[in-house]
This record gives structure tokens, sequence and C-alpha cells, in this order.
């Protein structure tokens, strides 16, 4: 799959800012996580944002994520935004 | 025997009886100075150095500090930075409290200056670099009725306290506000200052304003005041609050002051002549708003509003719906400006606002308490000390205190900050015993501890859903997923004290 550096999400409590850049291919996916809840809920975020990613079909992509306590539905979304953006592939329309 | 000269040998047998020198009029004489020009070389007034040099302090000593400043202090910083010049090693730092503003103490620590801390609270970059493991001496935490009374009982002895004050004039009557004109800064109440001036071996004022004698009202009395110290600054007046009233639009803590607003309303202790506090979270200031429109509508008024003053609680007394204010803290200028102004604004020291072995302390005639928690348990615990991360982000404040001795005390607030759980199988750190907690507010429902089984009536029949607080917790939980353990090590950092004297829990270290 083709992508392009693309990010979704804010740095506002609650939030999480995701930004996707392509990975060479059988590179897979690599999270970088920056959380002010790391310590208790780093390994789920990663783990959410992962499934969502290869849910998408991005599997060989560098995940920069900056979050700020977001809740997992939020965490879905915006990694999906930023999919969606790095894609070009519109998985609300197509 | 008609004159003194033949009445020599009696005056001086009753002397020696009394064990006491005979007078001599040769010893005395009389200063001609005029008095506004004495003021200047009264034997108090001397820089910061000289002041410690004389108040005997030595390596190994107390030394103490207010936080009325809250995050505008300089007085700490300023003393600790002298301290340090000046050689001095292993002092036991006990502040009524610390915030994040006290950074610098890191490396004073570090250097060996500073080698314990007692507080009710710390803050920031200290807070984080303690929680990791910074002094070899854990930080002993107290309430601030626990101080109070640790202060008064000699548990807490302290060599030499180092008072900021807003105004003092040479001989030491000192005030948290200044009625001169070149007044520099003001904080209000000086409550928590008071314990360590009465008790204090040493006393030295820090004033930024050094008015003429007599600075009257005083706040802190010139009978206890060895040494007054004039600098350029003892704090940023406008750190200490915004200064102004704001309501919270948050629609989450309007909710959760509704809420909070009905329990107290239908809780039977809204009556003519009950007695509240409230903290200055934007739920408990909405809340107090609420309360308002019921007080003018059933003719209600409070008798007394206690702990920390803010502005709203001044406007409630100023219309009349609150008779007196009892205040150990002003939490901003308007409540600042009240305590100097108004003779039915009580200035409170820390023991006789919060004292549990003080039977007057105003805690123990107090009606209705709002507080706010980090986190509380299913047993009704409250931890308002340790994040959810392990690390040390808050104080204790008068939390303890105010929900052991009122009649009810309520928790409000929110199930979940971000992705942080308030309510939980247990609390990170115990500092209020879930027997002394009535009500938690939360927007997913109240719950009642269940040794109130009369509030869960009052409440049920004034149509409050009154929900089991392991609902609350399983609900946060649905929602977050479930933690991790914190990653705490072995080392204790810090030890929390019940308001008792006991010791209540420990904290460790976090292990990144």
């Amino acid at each position: 799959m083709n992508l392009k550096t693309a990010h979704a999400g804010t740095l506002e409590s609650g939030d999480i800012l995701v930004e996707i850049t392509p990975g060479t291919a059988g590179s897979g996916l690599s999270i970088n996580l920056d959380s002010t809840v790391a310590s208790r809920f780093g390994k789920q975020i990663k783990q959410v944002i992962d499934e969502t990613l290869t849910g998408l079909g991005v599997t060989d992509a560098v995940v920069d994520a900056t979050d700020k306590g977001a809740l997992d539905c939020t965490i879905r979304a915006r990694v999906t935004a930023a999919a969606v953006r790095a894609t070009g592939k519109d998985v609300w329309k197509d | 025997m008609n004159t003194l000269k033949e009445r020599a040998d009696l005056v001086a047998e009753e002397a020696k009886k009394l064990n006491k020198g005979v007078y001599n009029d040769a010893d005395s004489s009389k200063i001609i100075t005029a008095r506004r020009e004495l003021q200047a070389e009264s034997c108090k007034l001397a820089t910061l150095e000289d002041a410690i040099k004389k108040s005997g302090l030595k390596d190994g000593m107390t030394i103490s500090f207010h936080h009325h400043f809250r995050g505008g202090d300089k007085v700490v910083n300023l003393v600790v930075d002298k301290l340090a010049e000046m050689g001095y090693k292993d002092l036991h730092l006990a502040a009524s409290s610390l915030s994040d503003v006290h950074k610098p103490l890191i490396e004073h620590i570090r250097n060996g200056v500073i080698t314990r801390i007692s507080t009710s609270g710390l803050r920031g970059e200290l807070a984080n670099e303690i929680s990791h493991g910074l002094m070899a001496e854990p930080v002993i935490f107290r309430s601030h009725g626990g101080r109070g009374s640790a202060i008064a009982s000699g548990d807490l002895h302290i060599d030499v306290a180092f008072l900021g004050a807003s105004s003092c004039d040479p001989l030491g009557n000192a005030c948290g506000y200044s009625r001169s004109e070149n007044a520099k800064s003001i904080c209000g109440s000086l409550g928590y200052a008071l314990p360590d001036a009465r008790y204090a071996d040493k006393v030295v004022i820090v004033t930024d304003d050094l008015v003429p004698y007599p600075n009257t009202p005083n706040s802190i009395s010139e009978h206890d005041v060895d040494y007054v110290v004039e600098v350029e600054s003892v704090g940023d007046s406008s750190k200490i609050s915004s200064g102004a009233i704001r309501d919270s639009k948050n629609p989450r803590d309007i909710l959760l002051a509704q809420q909070a607003a009905k329990v107290i309303i239908n809780s039977g202790y809204f009556k003519d002549g009950f007695s509240i506090q409230t903290g200055t979270g934007g739920a408990s200031l909405a809340a107090v708003k609420y309360i308002r429109n019921s007080m003018i509508e059933q003719g209600i008024k409070a008798s007394f509003a206690l702990g920390g003053i803010t502005a709203h609680m001044v406007k409630l007394h100023e219309e009349g719906l609150i008779e007196r204010l009892i205040d150990v803290q002003s939490f901003d200028k308007v409540a600042a400006m009240s305590l100097r102004d108004d003779m039915m604004h009580k200035e409170v020291a820390a023991y006789e606002y919060a004292a549990a072995d003080e039977p007057g302390s105003a805690v123990h005639y107090l009606d209705i308490v709002i507080l706010s928690a980090l986190e509380a348990d299913v047993n009704f615990n409250v931890n308002v000390l340790v994040g959810s991360d392990g690390i040390i982000r808050g104080a204790i404040g008068g939390h303890p205190d105010t929900a052991a001795d009122s009649a009810l005390s309520i928790i409000v607030c929110p199930l979940l900050r971000g992705r942080i759980p308030c309510v939980v199988d247990e609390v990170t750190t115990h500092i209020t015993p879930g027997s002394t907690v009535d009500v938690i507010v939360t927007e997913y429902g109240i719950a009642v501890n269940p040794r109130r089984p009369e509030l869960v009536e009052r409440l049920r029949n004034a149509g409050l859903e009154v929900v089991d607080i392991h609902s609350l917790k399983d609900k946060a939980l649905s929602i977050i997923g479930e933690p991790e353990p914190i990653p705490f090590g072995d080392k204790v950092v810090g030890v929390v004290m019940n308001r008792d004297g006991s010791v209540m829990d420990v904290i460790r270290n976090v292990n990144d």
C-alpha cells in the first residue's frame, strides 16, 4: 500500500496526536508512543493502534503517537483518520 | 525607718528571700530619641544573613515556612539559597506546603543543604524527583490540622521559622496584607504561619513592606518575633489565584456541581445557621452558586464558611447569606482584601482551624464540606496526594481534617479524568479514611457510605439516584480497560501521617 505522511488528532487533554510515516516494505509497524498514562496503559494503547492499522491494511509504517490520556474509542478514531489521510483510501465512504 | 536608706537592710533581706537583686537607680537611663526615629534602631531589624547568624541556627536543625503565597512564594527559595551560601548542611525543611515554584530545592537536596522535608504537599519537578528517590529520608506528609497539632505538641519542633509577611513594623507586628501606600504584596490570612510564630524557638519575619510601629491590627504579634528582615519581594500575589470570580463553563463541572448542591440541600443539614467549607475546584465553586439560589429561596442563612476562603464566599457574606468567614488561607485577592477590611472575616491559625486535639477547632463545628479527590475507592478511602502514575502531585491540605470532623463530607470528582479513573478498587495512597467520607458525587451517580443509611434515605426521598460505589468502579473499568500496576520500587520516599499523629501510609519510589 502506498503511504504518504499524515496525521490526525490534537495535543488536548483526553486526545491523541497520531502521525503516520511510510515504512520500507516488509519493515512492519513501528509504534513510538509518548503518553501521559504510559506506565498504566502503554501496552493497551499500542495494541489498539496496531490492531486498528492492521485492520485497515496498513502494514509497513512508522507511527509517532503523543497521547494525553485518550480513551480507546478516541485512539481508534484518530488512528483511522490518520490512516485515511496517509493512504488516500476513505474507509468511511469506500 | 522612714527613708529608703533606713529600710535598705529589710529590702536586701526580702530580695534575698525572693532570690532577686536590689534595684539600682544608677543602672537606669532614659532614651530621649523621638520614637519614630528610635524605631529605625530596633534591635530586631537585621539583614537576612545577620538574622540567620543571630538566630543560632545550626546544621541539623529545623527551619519552617508557610505557603500563603502558593505559586508566587519567594521566601523559601530566598532563604534556602542564603543558607546554602552560608554553608549550612543537613537542615530539616518543615513547610506548611511546597509547590512547583520550589524546584530550586532539588539542587539544595543534592548538595546536602536540605536532608529532610515535612510538608502538606509537593508538586512539579521537586515532587517528581522525590518520587524517583532523590532523598535518603522519606518526606513526612501531614494535614494542615495535623501539622498544627504536631507543632503545638512538640512532635514537630521548629528551631527557626522564616515567615513571609506583606507588612511588618520594626518590632515584628506582621500581617498578610499592608495598609501602607507602599504595599507590594498581599496574601491575606497567615493561618498556616501562626503555629510557627507561636512555637518556633526563633521567628524571623521576612517582609517587603516595613511599616512604622504600630502595624495594627496585627496577625503575628511582636511578642513572638525575634528578627525582622526587609527584602525586595516576599511573593507574587497574582499567583495566589486569578483574583477574579470565574464560573466554570465545563458542562461536566456544572453537572457535578448541580448534583453536589442537591445532595447538600436534601441532606438534612441545610438549615438556618449551618456551616460550610468548599474547595476551589470548578465544581466546588459552581456548587456554591446553586446553594446560594436555594438559600435565597428558602430564607436560609449560614453561620459561617470555613477554610480556604474564595471570592465566592466573600460575595455570599457581603450579601448577608453567610454571617462570618473563618479564613485559614485566602485563596484569592478578593478574599485577602476582605480579611483586611471586614471584621466578620476572621483569620484562624491552623490548629484552631483543623486540629483533632483542639476542642474548639472550627472543623468540629462544621456541618458540610465539599472536597475533591484524585481517587476514591470502593471503601470510600480518598487519595489527594499521589497520582495514578505513583508520582506525588498534590497536597493533603485540610482534606482528612474536614472529612473527619464535619457532619457531612462530600467528595466531588469526575469518574474519569482522561483515561485516569477516579473510582478504583483501592486508592494508591491512603490519605482520608473511608470511615470519614460520607458521599461521593460523580457524573455517573452518587454513592453514599453504607455507614450513613439515613443519608441514603433522605437523598432517595428527594428523588436522587443513589448507586453502589462498586458499580461506579466497574463503569470506569469498562471504559478504560484494566490498568497495569504502578511500577513502584521498594524505597519509601514519603510517610503519610494521620492527623492524630499515627502513621497512615507510606509512598514508595517509582521506577520508570
